[in-house]
Parts: structure tokens; sequence; C-alpha cells
């Protein structure tokens, strides 16, 4: 047992080092490295155009998408190589944020699915992050059930026509593309009748509209399409075959969300180290001290599954579903721990401001947004299930609509 | 990165496990469960035969040598296995004290001893209620004589020898504790089994009268090669939690499949799912942590302090938790005592307490933590 690189490693981490010091945008660099939780804003600059900035010269350095193949826009590096850049990269990986659906959903599925033609225009500049791309999955009335969407794609001689509503599209107002699954026949059961398809954001009949979320901000979107035209040459995969091809996609979301995650425990050490209760520091407080230390103990179980994970690539294995935890522990720990801080904060909690009892409101928007950590890219509950059926074998749910046509499946606000 | 026991390492597991597995059943455990035995001597002559006792044992004195991260796989298996045997107490505590702590007569004298199964040792330190700290240990050390009485000692009842703590001065300091080495078998000890939540490890009260007793390591240093004593041996214990979080967590897996109930396998109900996928998801993190334990253990990293008590923490709520559930899930069979699930929900509650307690351990965590930011 070490913690040391092989040779190569260390070769290859000593190269991405390099680069680093010699490219990186350090005017940043302590913006984001304070930001640790949520979503990733600059006082002064516009995230998405230093981010395309940064992208760019990484994809010139050859740094951007680098477990790609090289026709591709990639560097044909190994999956440990790619976690040595990511380690690397650092706080500026941040600044990749709008190009992480792309990097780690919808490409995939390009490079899966998609024509060799499809995978020489599209990906490079996906890679270079000249083009941006978003998911279009989720709707209104398919959310953990996915397959039961209902937006529609019909045959018209060589293109389809779609129209219908996503939801909870990230990054949907600056996309140049879009990946979208929609339903191509309803007289067959839910699963058979999905297409795969890629569309220009920018076709006529896109309309992206900002959603007011419960935390007041806005980073999703809601997508309508109305009579939007896609070529047959944007399909990815079969006609009805959709649903295989949807996989190859939420595979990688799970995989991509889970490599940077947030617990809240630095965040809470901190304030308790500070915070003076009536008998003294917060942290010599035993009850303190004993929550203080559960969550440290998930927080570094967490961060020992990786390095098992880690390892694995490390020896060319592929690593065990231990890492299927990540999102379900850390999802349900920055919740509880915001909760506790303003339970700690006492009055002042119910504070929002840039008060100083509250440490500039920083566990109250843990609270309000972490909502949402615990069920964008499946829901603890879906989590749960994964772990219960691929991990332990145990039987998957009774599907009462698996076999029914999906036009007679009973419906409510469909 | 290779955050990973090796092939050699995961090959002796499997030889463990298999051993274990023949030689180690549930009927087997019932045997010393139901008090027909107070541990399995059979058992522990063949632990001894397969060089298991004495794995971390140097060879000079009689072990096989390897090293701690072969300890921890063996361990792991005899957690899994709830081995009704002193093995915590023999190799984790009295064998660590005295690799650490012994002249090289008294490692001559107890290692080869313990490593052939012929000597069961233990370490006496808890006086009644309370946690390990120096100001519980009131029997006193004077003139080479011990007085005073223990309890509860692990395996007190089986031993052959103990580690005892002992207080030689009163200036309120680490400094007043030092650690007696004393043969169970010579006079001036009377020891009472007592009963205990897990009668698969016997707990007993051993009272000292004017015994005579030899030093183990300096005077006044006795604190320190504890502390140090109860890290390693709280990494090895986590093993051993993790061992018996993922029998527990496979006991109700099986049941989940097997037990039908309203028409169905009722581990397709996701109430029952979502149980066991929480089980998983403590036996993971504890394992996890305890990686990082025998990472620190076997190459006496600075880190070790730090490792330990996160590795303690984590798996004895792995345990507790997993065990508990098991038993849930099993329902009303769970709660007989023909089906095993008890004998998991008794060692890791036991587990739990041997150390020192989870608020102990929590407790010391969060001050190698800020010793370690404050550094």
């Amino acid at each position: 047992m070490n913690f040391d690189d092989t040779p190569q490693e260390a070769a290859f981490r000593e190269t991405a080092r390099k680069w680093v010091a010699a490219n990186a945008p350090k005017e940043f660099e302590q913006e984001l490295s304070k930001s640790s939780l949520g979503r990733i804003r600059l006082a002064k600059h516009d995230m998405v155009g230093v981010g395309k900035a940064w992208q760019k010269k990484k994809a010139e350095g050859g740094w951007a998408c680098l477990h790609w193949p090289k026709e591709y826009g990639g560097r044909g590096a190994t999956p440990i190589e790619r976690v040595i850049w990511q380690q690397e990269e650092g706080v500026y990986g941040k600044l990749t944020q709008p190009f992480q659906i792309g990097e780690g959903m919808c490409g995939p599925t390009v490079m899966a699915w998609g024509s060799e033609d499809a995978k020489r225009r599209y990906l490079p500049k996906l890679a270079s992050g000249e083009e941006i791309w978003c998911q279009l999955f989720s709707e209104p009335s398919a959310g953990s059930d996915v397959a039961g969407l209902c937006t529609r794609a019909e045959k018209k001689s060589d293109n389809w026509v779609v129209n219908g509503q996503k939801i909870w599209t990230s990054g949907a107002h600056y996309s140049d593309f879009g990946l979208l699954i929609a339903r191509t026949d309803p007289n067959v059961p839910k699963h058979k009748g999905l297409t795969m398809f890629f569309l220009d954001m920018k076709s006529p009949g896109v309309e992206v509209r900002p959603i007011k979320q419960a935390n007041g901000m806005q980073e999703f979107n809601e997508v309508y399409f109305t009579d939007v035209v896609i070529p047959d040459s944007q399909r990815l995969g079969a006609v009805g075959e959709g649903w295989s091809v949807s996989l190859t996609t939420l595979m990688n979301e799970r995989m991509s969300i889970g490599s940077r995650l947030a617990t809240g425990v630095p965040e809470l050490f901190e304030f308790c180290s500070n915070l003076m209760l009536e008998d003294g520091l917060a942290i010599d407080d035993p009850a303190v001290r004993s929550k203080l230390a559960s969550w440290a103990v998930k927080s570094s179980g967490l961060k020992y599954t990786s390095y098992r994970a880690i390892s694995a690539l490390s020896k060319g294995e592929r690593p065990g579903p231990e890492n299927s935890i990540g999102k379900l522990v850390s999802g349900m720990m920055l919740q509880d721990i915001a909760t506790y801080a303003m339970d700690l904060q006492g009055a002042a909690g119910v504070l929002t401001g840039a008060d100083e009892e509250t440490v500039h409101g920083q566990f109250q928007q843990m609270l309000l947004s972490s909502p949402s950590m615990r069920i964008a890219g499946g829901t603890d509950e879906i989590l749960r299930n994964i772990i219960a059926e691929r991990v332990l074998g145990l039987p998957g749910d009774i599907r009462v609509d698996k076999d029914v046509p999906y036009n007679k499946i009973p419906t409510k606000g469909r | 990165m290779n955050f990973d026991f090796s092939d050699d390492q995961k090959q002796l597991r499997d030889q463990a496990r298999k051993f274990l597995t023949e030689k180690c059943s549930p009927r087997a455990v019932r045997v010393v469960l139901d008090g027909k035995a107070p541990y399995d001597k059979e058992l522990w002559k063949g632990l001894a035969e397969m060089g298991f006792l004495g794995v971390a044992i140097p060879e000079e004195f009689g072990g096989a040598g390897a090293g701690h991260l072969e300890l921890c796989v063996i361990a792991e298996e005899m957690g899994r296995a709830n081995a009704p045997v002193p093995f915590s107490s023999t190799v984790y505590l009295a064998a660590e004290a005295l690799l650490i702590a012994g002249s090289d007569a008294q490692k001559k004298k107890w290692l080869p001893a313990i490593a052939s199964g012929e000597a069961i040792g233990t370490l006496a330190l808890f006086e009644g209620k309370g946690n390990p700290s120096p100001k519980n240990v009131k029997l006193t050390a004077a003139n080479g004589v011990l007085n005073g009485v223990k309890k509860p000692v692990a395996d007190g009842a089986i031993a052959d020898f103990a580690v005892v703590a002992a207080r030689t001065g009163s200036s309120g300091r680490d400094g007043d504790i030092s650690l007696f080495l004393v043969d169970l078998r010579a006079g001036g000890v009377e020891v009472k089994s007592l009963t205990n939540l897990d009668p698969t490890r016997g707990q007993a009260e051993i009272t000292f009268r004017d015994c005579k007793a030899e030093p183990l390591g300096a005077a006044g240093e006795g604190w320190s090669i504890l502390s140090q004593v109860l890290d390693r041996a709280a990494v090895l214990c986590a093993f051993e939690q993790v061992g018996g979080s993922d029998r527990a967590l496979e006991m109700g897996r099986d049941y989940a499949l097997d037990r039908i109930a309203f028409g169905r396998q009722i581990g397709s109900f996701q109430a029952v799912k979502h149980m066991l996928a929480d089980m998983y998801v403590s036996a993971t993190l504890a394992r996890s942590n305890s990686y990082y334990g025998a990472w620190a253990l076997s190459t006496n990293a600075a880190e070790l302090p730090e490792a330990a008590a996160a590795a303690r923490i984590s798996a004895t709520q792995a345990f507790q938790h997993c065990a508990k559930n098991n038993i849930q899930v099993h329902g009303g069979m769970g709660f007989t005592w023909e089906f095993d699930c008890h004998m998991y929900y008794r060692r890791a509650n036991a587990m739990a307490l041997g150390l020192g307690s989870l608020s102990y351990w929590e407790d010391q965590l969060i001050d190698r933590m800020r010793k370690k930011n404050a550094a």
C-alpha cells in the first residue's frame, strides 16, 4: 500500500504541473479557491467567457478531454492520467463547469453512437469549448422515470419534427447543441418507442426559458420545442433504440458528477473552531465534537473510497461499485451540516445577508441549495435502488407499466 | 497510487476465509456462546498452526515476520467469522504492547509463546466505568507489587499474562502511569468471570493483591505506550468490525432474497432494499477509512493517531448499523436465539466499547484533527 505515483505517472504529473503553472489564468486563482460549494461565479467576469478561454488554451496544449482519442480532440490518455490531470488542474478545473455536460455525457454518447463524420465534425469543437452542449432528457412529468417522457418526434420525409418540453437543462441558454431524447412511437411500451437525436439549439422553434429555483437562483432552464426540424442525419442509434443510447449518457453522468464532491465538512470544522458559545468555543463542546466527528469520518470515507477507485484505474482495472455511494452520502451531508451550523448560530441563523455571525450566509446558502444535490443526477431513492439492485443483487421494482403500450399507461398531467 | 492490498495479501485473506469457514462455523461459535467452553481451543491451535497468531511478530521472536497489512486481512476474516477466541486481546493488545515496549528478554519469553498458541495475553486497563484516561487508573504499583482491581478485562479468565496499567505517581499528569507485565498463573491474583453482552468473548474481574510484577517499558511512560497500543488496536479491531459488517449485510441480503411475504421476495420492497443499500454505504465508508488506517499502521506514519480514530469511529458505526438492521430485515426470526443475527449484534455492541466508547474516539478524532490543522 502506498500513495506514490508509478514512474510513468510521476512523469505525466510533472508535465501536467509545468503546463498548468505556465498557462493557467492565475488572476482567478484566489476567487476560484474560495468558492467550494454550489455553482461558481466570478465577481467581475463572465464565467462562460473565462471558461471558454481556458478550455481553448487546454485544447491547444493537448489537455482538453484528454482521455478521448486524438482525432476527436483528445490526447488518448489513460483513465489514471485523466485523474492526475484533474488533480493538477486543481481550482482551474472549476472553470470547466460549462463544458462538463458535454465532456461527461454528450461527447461520450456521440462517440459511441455517432457516424464517423459526426464525430469528426462535432467532438473536436466540443473538446475545445468552442461549441457547448447540453442534455435534453428530463421533462416535467418524466424525472426519475425518464423513459416516461412525452416530447414527440415525428418523421416527415428525411426530417424529424419535434414538439414538446424539456426541463432542468443546465446551460441551455449558452449551449450551441443539445442531445435530445424523444418519443417516436407511442404505440409500443415506453422503453421501446424512444429515439436519440442531437440538434442545433439555434434551430427555429427552440425556446429557452430560465427557471427560477427554490433557492432564488436561476441556473437551469426549460426548453420548449414547437415544430422544430431535425435532419435524420442527426439521429444517434436506430429508431426506437433511444433508451439503450441514453444508458451510455446516464452511466457517464453518475461517474462525472461523482468526481468532485463537496461535503461541507471543512467549512463546518472551521466554523466550529471559531464560534464562541456561552461556555466556550463550539469545538470544545462534547455534543458538537460528536456530530463533527461523525461527519468527518464520512467525508474521509468518501475520499479514501475514491482513492481505491484511482488505485484500480492505476492498475488498469475497472473501479468497483463502491464509488456509487459518493453523491448519496455527500448530498445528505450538505443538507444536514447546513441545518446544524444554523442551529449553532441560534437566532441569527435566520439571516441570509453578509452578517458576521452567519459567516456571510454560507450555510444558509448551502441549506437552500442542498435539496438539488439530493435530486439532480439520480435522486437519493434511485441511487439506493441502484445500489440494492446492481451491487447487492436484489430484485428490481415491480413495474406495472413495463409491457403496456405507452399511450395506454394511466397518466396525470401528460 | 496503490491504495489496496497486494495480491499476496489477498491470497492470505482467501486462505484465512477458507480456514475459518471450515473451522469456525456458526455451530462452532455456538459452543462458546452457550457457555460449554470458555473459548474454542481447537480453533486457537489451528490459528497458531496456520501462522496467523504470529503473522506480525518478527521471525526472531517465533513469528512469521510478515507485517501489519497481513494482520489486517486476517483480522477482517476473524470478524467475519465471529471467531470465539482471544485473538484481539492477545494479538492486538498484548503482543503490540510487547513489540513497542518489551525488553529483549520479555519479548523472547512471551512472543514465541503467543505465536505458537501456548500463551494467551490481555491488557488490564479499565477499572469499572469510564474511558481510557490516566485519571481512571487507580491500581497502584510500589516496590514491584501491584494492588487494585481491574474490570472488565477482556479474556481475563483464560489469559496467561496481562499487561497492566498502574499508578506510580500522583502529579496528575500522564507520567503517573506505568505499565507492568504480570504472569497471571504465578499467584497474587484472583480472577472472576463476569457475564457480558458477548459470551463468545469472555470478560473478567482481576484483583491484584501484593502481586509481583515486572515493569514493561520505562517508568512513567505507560500512558504514552498505551496510547500507541490503543491506536494500533483500533485499526486492527476496525478490520474485524468491517468483516462483521460485511457478513451482517450479506446475511440480511440473503434473507431478503429468500423470504417471501405478500407474494414477493421481501428484498423487492423498497423499504427493505433501501435499508440494505444504507448498510452497504456504511460498510463501504468503514472499509475505506480502515484501509487508510492500515496504511498508517503498516508504515508507522505520523497520520496514525488521526487515521486510527477515523477507522475506529467509522467501523464501529458501520458494524452497529449493519448488525442492527440485519435483525430488522430478518423480522421475528432475527430475534430468535436460533438465528445467528444476535451473535453479530452482540459482538458489534461489545466491540463498540472495548477500546473506549464511540464518544471517546470522537473526542480523540477532533483533538487530533485540530492538532493537524494547527500544525
